[in-house]
């Protein structure tokens, strides 16, 4: 079988297990005498611990310690970086500011800081104790409010996040038509379902078992080896489930480290999940965002000018980075062109990618703006897109890899029936409801990094295929599946994968859109190899093969074949029983393209998002009604899992345009809507029946199967989607998300 | 702004309070009856190991279809009993508030949040959870319910879907199935953050429509 070639849509391989709760995550998994920790977080933003009552705490029964800066146990590797997860260790902070380690000193940097770690026998007598740890403060005034501190915007190191300049920066203000406006997003926190934590005990001096939460257990056996300073080979992490990371999952965080210390200590397992409020502190956030564009166009509906700039948040301890004014560089074809990113130092938490990250950011404010300046053009949005289509990479002055985004515009359009959408906005009412349609479109980097895959072939046919990967739910292990069964021939069944231990073969961690191209390749690769011994076999002087080409020889259930004669086979068994083998083993290492700026294309997924909404106008209630997405990313593998993957987006991309936000109390610095009741991520009455279309169109350079990610581009671009149809159902532009009920009424 | 402190005058916690009191009342108890080993008890400070004997409350309850009598303290949840002292953790843990769903059992066949339910209060009821909904048990034919998240792909990294399941069980015996929109209405106390509702309402509605008996 070749790229060339539709795949089939296949149940999710591990679909079983999911359904009979027979998966099994983090806080599951059963250590003899595991025992509960539980953290108590600070109550300030800014400021020092004057004083820390422990003592009832620690003489509550079942108590087994309390931990605090006054008594943590030592982590060698503190002061070598235990953060950077595998990617090196984290930059600096830009202001100068300390570094955060838990549980280190008396220092309060953000809201819910872990001030103590109460660990029982029971995790309802650790909560119990956790509730008698009493603090007082040396407050210190904190800065929380990213809008009150946008002039201490810094820009951060790395070419990446240079100001970018084609032509002149000023072109926009001299043309026939000029947008000049300014969105804001707020902060919104990931909240997967499954709450975090972590499951640590020591089986002996320097060695460890870790069952984690991450999306990555390589990235986070390197994080514990380096801070225990320790062999990284006796460090065990297990994650084969996660229930949901969208991000959160990419580094290890400092409360983790704290757990597998504090185990050592009591001697024990300890286990910590971390409550819901506490997720909205401890385990990052997507930053709250304040963009201005700045658009020119002629009147023909050419650009002539854009630019965009983007003031994020980051903590005062560390930077956080993200791609937000990415896509601005390359999408439309725009002689004049300028980016500009800052991040602001606040007494926060650090942020942490959440899915599409900044791109997703970036894309609310570019494509609101494109739907304004249509607007203001009097074009279609879709025509004002296709006037400033661009086959060639204006940023790198070459060619796309693939990209089939008009044929993503059309086919997007007649599944949402575009051609009712009326152009003048807020004159299409049905009964008490104002209808409307938005589109929006989004993209994200598609790369293929380094990965190793182990295949054996077993003499009963059945393959099993290894890799240290974790799926956090986009379905790799299908993917992973369908790919082996494309070289080999092995029926799906017949195949097993093993994933998410680190005891297995090398994977990225799983992020960034990245994981079916780099691990499907390494996967591709090995089982390829596999394929070739077989034929190699097959065609040896003496069997029925001997003397045919391999191109002219097929692998599948278990026989090698010739094509055009079935009656030439030989079959895998007696192969390998001529070889006395029992089976065929291999493990290769596919290695990762170059950088990006190194390439002869530019390789993007693309994707393209419809929605019809209806705006009651007395209530200001807005309902996305319909919705369809439009994948652009190569040869789609696992065309089940994938369309998942793109209705997911949409669900958060109607949360992200519509109800979620993380409110700070700036009189506290502490978030004010801290659990799911306040923080509103979609449910299932918000979001309509969804409909997802892929182009399915093997990009021919990426990797072997011409596959591109689609995890980031589901979600990027939606939220445009959804405020490009409010106004036009309503006429009201609404720049700043969520977009509520009141924002609606309070400019009707 | 100058420095200030901030001292949140704690109170005396009256869970401690409570606990006095049962100290209290136990060793009185134990004086009462006089038996020499409990008076020991409380000289040698083990008076909280014997607090912590008479918090233990009988519980019988019958889980999956198998009767469980155990002896667990007053303040522990359904949710707990089950993934941290009988090792059913297919009852996922989501929020413990109540707000997502993910813990959704069936008790007498209504379905209910475990985390809100005290486990005690299941005493003389029927539980079952996603490990007992297919009759012939994990290993056996999976449940309509279970057959059809697979066949619509209705979950992504499979944390709430055993909520999502019981309730989507619950959701069709409660008769609140009769079309998508009801559905979305009905289902909307179980949160899926992978965002598979699209396709869970197609499940549910593949189930109702196919008659099987659920």
């Amino acid at each position: 079988m070749t790229k060339d070639t539709k795949n089939p849509p296949i149940d999710r391989v591990d679909g079983r297990m999911k359904v009979t709760g027979g998966a099994k995550y983090f806080a599951e998994f059963e250590m003899p005498n595991t025992t509960y920790c539980v953290i108590v977080g600070s109550e300030i933003a800014k400021g020092a611990i004057a004083s820390l009552d422990t003592k009832k705490a620690a003489g509550a029964p079942g108590v087994l310690g309390v931990f605090t800066h006054q008594n943590m146990p030592p982590i060698p590797g503190w002061d070598a970086p235990v953060q950077g997860n595998g990617n090196g260790p984290p930059p600096g902070p830009p202001s100068g500011g300390e570094k955060y380690r838990i549980l280190h000193t008396n220092k309060i940097l953000f809201y819910g800081q872990p001030m103590a770690m109460v660990v029982a026998d029971t995790f309802e007598r650790a909560t119990y104790a956790a509730s008698l740890v009493k603090a007082t403060y040396t407050k210190q005034p904190h800065q929380t409010d990213l809008t009150k501190n946008l002039e201490k915007g810094v820009t951060p190191k790395g070419p990446r996040f240079e100001d970018y300049l084609r032509g002149n920066a000023d072109a926009y203000k001299s043309a026939p038509v000029t947008l000049e406006v300014k969105y804001t997003i707020p902060i919104e926190v990931h909240q997967p379902m499954e709450l975090h934590g972590v499951l640590a005990g020591w089986t002996g001096d320097d060695k460890v078992m870790v069952y984690a939460k991450t999306q990555g257990v390589k990235g986070t056996q390197k994080s514990v080896a380096e801070a225990f300073k320790i062999d990284p080979n006796n460090v065990h992490v297990h994650t084969e489930f996660m229930g949901g990371g969208f991000g959160m999952g990419l580094r290890t965080w400092p409360q983790e480290i704290a757990v597998v210390a504090i185990a050592k200590k009591v001697g024990r397992p300890v286990k910590l999940v971390i409550t819901r409020n506490q997720m909205f502190s401890l385990v990052g956030h997507r930053p709250t965002t304040v963009q201005t564009i700045n658009m020119g166009a002629d009147t023909n509906g050419k650009l002539v000018g854009l630019s965009h700039a983007a003031t994020g948040e980051t903590a005062t301890y560390e930077d956080f980075t993200e791609g937000t004014v990415s896509m601005t560089k390359f999408m439309y074809a725009c002689p004049n062109v300028s980016t500009k990113y800052k991040i602001v130092p606040l007494d926060r938490g650090v942020p942490i990618w959440m899915r599409g990250p900044g791109e997703a950011t970036g894309a609310f404010a570019l494509e609101s703006a494109m739907d304004e300046m249509a607007t203001k053009l009097k074009l279609d949005p879709i025509e004002f897109r296709l006037r400033n289509y661009t086959e060639t990479d204006p940023e790198h002055n070459r060619p796309y890899s693939d990209k089939n985004l008009k044929e993503a515009y059309q086919k997007g359009a007649e599944a949402i029936g575009w051609s009712s959408r009326k152009a003048e906005p807020g004159s299409n009412r049905d009964s008490d409801w104002l209808v409307g349609y938005g589109m929006s479109s989004g993209t994200f980097n598609a790369s293929k990094g380094g990965a190793t895959a182990r295949a054996v072939l077993n003499a009963d046919g059945t393959l099993l295929l290894q890799c240290s990967v974790t799926d956090i739910g986009p379905g790799t292990g299908t993917a992973m599946t369908m790919i082996a069964h494309n070289v080999l021939g092995v029926p799906v069944e017949k195949i097993k994968v093993e994933y998410g231990d680190s005891a297995l073969p090398n994977s990225p961690q799983q992020g960034g859109s990245t994981i079916t191209s780099t691990v499907g390749s390494a996967v591709h690769q090995v089982c390829t190899s596999v394929k070739k011994s077989l034929i190699d076999m097959a065609t040896q002087s003496g069997t029925p093969l001997a003397g045919i080409k391999a191109d002219d020889l097929t692998v599948a259930d278990g026989f090698v074949s010739a094509d055009g004669d079935s009656s030439k086979k030989v079959a895998i068994a007696d192969l390998l029983k001529k070889a006395n083998l029992t089976t065929l083993d291999k493990t290769e290492e596919s290695k990762a393209n170059g950088k990006p700026d190194e390439q002869k294309y530019s390789m993007y997924s693309f994707s393209v998002h419809f929605v019809q909404v209806r705006v009651n106008p007395s209530t200001g209630v807005v309902r996305v009604s319909k919705a369809v997405s439009v994948a652009d990313s190569g040869r789609i593998i696992s065309p089940k899992t994938a369309a998942s993957q793109m209705i997911g987006g949409v669900a958060g991309g109607i949360g992200m345009a519509l109800t979620e936000e993380a409110v700070i109390d700036h009189r506290f610095g502490r978030i004010v809507n801290n659990n799911l009741a306040d923080y509103h991520v979609a449910v299932s009455a918000d979001v309509p029946h969804t409909e997802t279309i892929v182009i399915d169109k093997p990009d021919p350079y990426i990797n072997p199967m011409g596959a591109k990610g689609m995890g980031e581009i589901a979600l990027i671009g939606f939220a445009a989607a959804v405020a490009n149809a409010v106004f036009n159902a309503t006429g009201q532009r609404i720049r700043d998300l969520p977009i509520t009920p009141d924002k609606l009424l309070r400019t009707a | 702004m100058k420095d200030d402190e901030i001292n949140d005058g704690s109170v005396e916690n009256p869970g401690s309070s409570r606990r006095g009191f049962l100290k209290q009342s136990s060793a009185l108890a134990a004086l009462a009856m006089t038996p020499p080993a409990a008076l020991t008890a409380v000289e040698k400070g083990l008076d909280e190991k014997l607090a912590v004997a008479f918090e233990q409350i009988p519980l019988k309850v019958e889980i999956n279809g198998a009767m469980q009598q155990l002896k667990i303290e007053p303040r522990v949840t359904l949710l707990d009993l089950l993934r941290e002292q009988l090792n059913l953790t297919g009852t996922k843990k989501g929020c413990d508030y109540g707000q997502c769903g993910a813990c959704t059992v069936h008790v007498d066949g209504q379905r209910v949040n475990a985390c809100l339910t005290l486990a005690m209060t299941t005493d003389g009821c029927k539980v079952t959870t996603i490990e007992g909904l297919a009759e012939g048990g994990p290993e056996g034919k999976l449940h309509p319910m279970q057959e059809a998240f697979i066949k619509h792909d209705g979950f992504q990294c499979g944390y709430c879907t055993p909520g999502q399941i019981m309730s989507a069980v619950a959701c069709i015996r409660e008769g609140h199935a009769k079309n998508p929109d009801e559905i979305r209405e009905y289902m909307s106390g179980n949160i899926c953050r992978c965002g598979a509702y699209s396709n869970i309402v197609d499940a549910i509605m593949d189930v109702k429509q196919g008659g099987a008996k659920v």
